[in-house]
């Protein structure tokens, strides 16, 4: 039986894997998308005042 | 006390974390890699089969999942006795991560439990618990979004979370209270194989090092959202 098949199981364990890989990815971009869009807009209004 | 103020200002926290995030998200990643590594290197266990694996994920999401609830409840402590406002941010930035392990933790479980227990679900106490744990996330995360006044909101806020911390003993004491299809605890009693064993922790310190990273730049976030907003009322 090769790797992928995990010895039968792969319907479960790839699936488990995968939905955290996704979820943690998720986070992960999110997080820092919405830190350069802070550090974006904090720039913009600093750069607007003298 | 006197090194709790004195890091827990912003301007100290954003000097600290800036120095430490290249550091624990690279440990992040390795750790993570290498606990894949050593994962799926295992032999297959005498009764689970390579199932065993999910484990690897299942564990740390949840582990990180109490543990986040536990610094949310501390942190709501220092706000409602000190009225620190770092520790409104920082529990605030903390929440949506926590609800995201839960809910890996959750799928996890429940993608292992189908073979080994013949179902996806079963409501026996420490699913249900940790469900429950799921729903006071959300609610936490709701109960902000629903308050406009930011005081408000955070006290709101920090004396919800200390109520749902009643819920953590019952999660993880709730294998021995009552009778759990979830099996027993097996890390600190030693019952786990050094084999399985391994992996285990090398996951859940990749897993905490994620988190820690994912945090610190959240509060990091809302630190500079929040000059953001002092500098738009200055000026308006």
């Amino acid at each position: 039986m090769s790797f992928w098949q995990m010895g039968g199981y792969a319907d479960y364990i790839w699936p488990a894997y995968g939905v955290s890989a996704l979820g943690l990815l998720v986070a992960i971009v999110w997080t820092l998308k919405a830190y350069a869009d802070a550090k974006a807009r904090l720039k913009a209004l600093e750069e607007k005042k003298p | 006390m006197n090194i709790l103020y004195r890091y827990a200002n912003p301007r100290e926290f954003m000097r600290l974390s800036g120095a430490l995030l290249p550091f624990t998200a690279a440990a992040a990643v390795l750790a993570i890699l290498a606990g894949l590594v050593m994962g799926f290197s295992v032999p297959p266990d005498y009764q689970q089969g390579m199932t065993v694996t999910i484990m690897f994920i299942h564990v740390p999401a949840a582990i990180v999942a109490e543990g986040t609830y536990a610094l949310i409840a501390v942190l709501s402590l220092f706000s409602l006795v000190w009225r620190h406002p770092l520790s409104d941010v920082a529990a605030r930035a903390a929440a949506p991560l926590g609800a995201l392990f839960t809910a890996l933790g959750l799928v996890t479980g429940s993608l292992w439990g189908r073979p080994m227990w013949g179902t996806y679900w079963v409501w026996d106490a420490r699913l249900t618990s940790f469900l429950l744990l799921l729903f006071l996330y959300l609610g936490y995360m709701a109960l902000w979004n629903a308050i406009e006044d930011e005081i408000r909101a955070a006290r709101a806020c920090a004396i919800l979370a200390l109520i749902g911390a009643v819920n953590l003993p019952i999660i993880v004491y709730s294998v021995e209270w009552w009778n759990t299809l979830h099996q027993g605890e097996s890390i600190i009693s030693g019952k786990l194989a050094p084999v399985f064993l391994w992996p285990l922790l090398v996951m859940m310190a990749g897993y905490g090092l994620l988190f820690l990273t994912l945090w610190m730049i959240r509060i990091r976030t809302e630190i500079l959202n929040r000059r953001s907003r002092t500098l738009m009322l200055g000026g308006a």
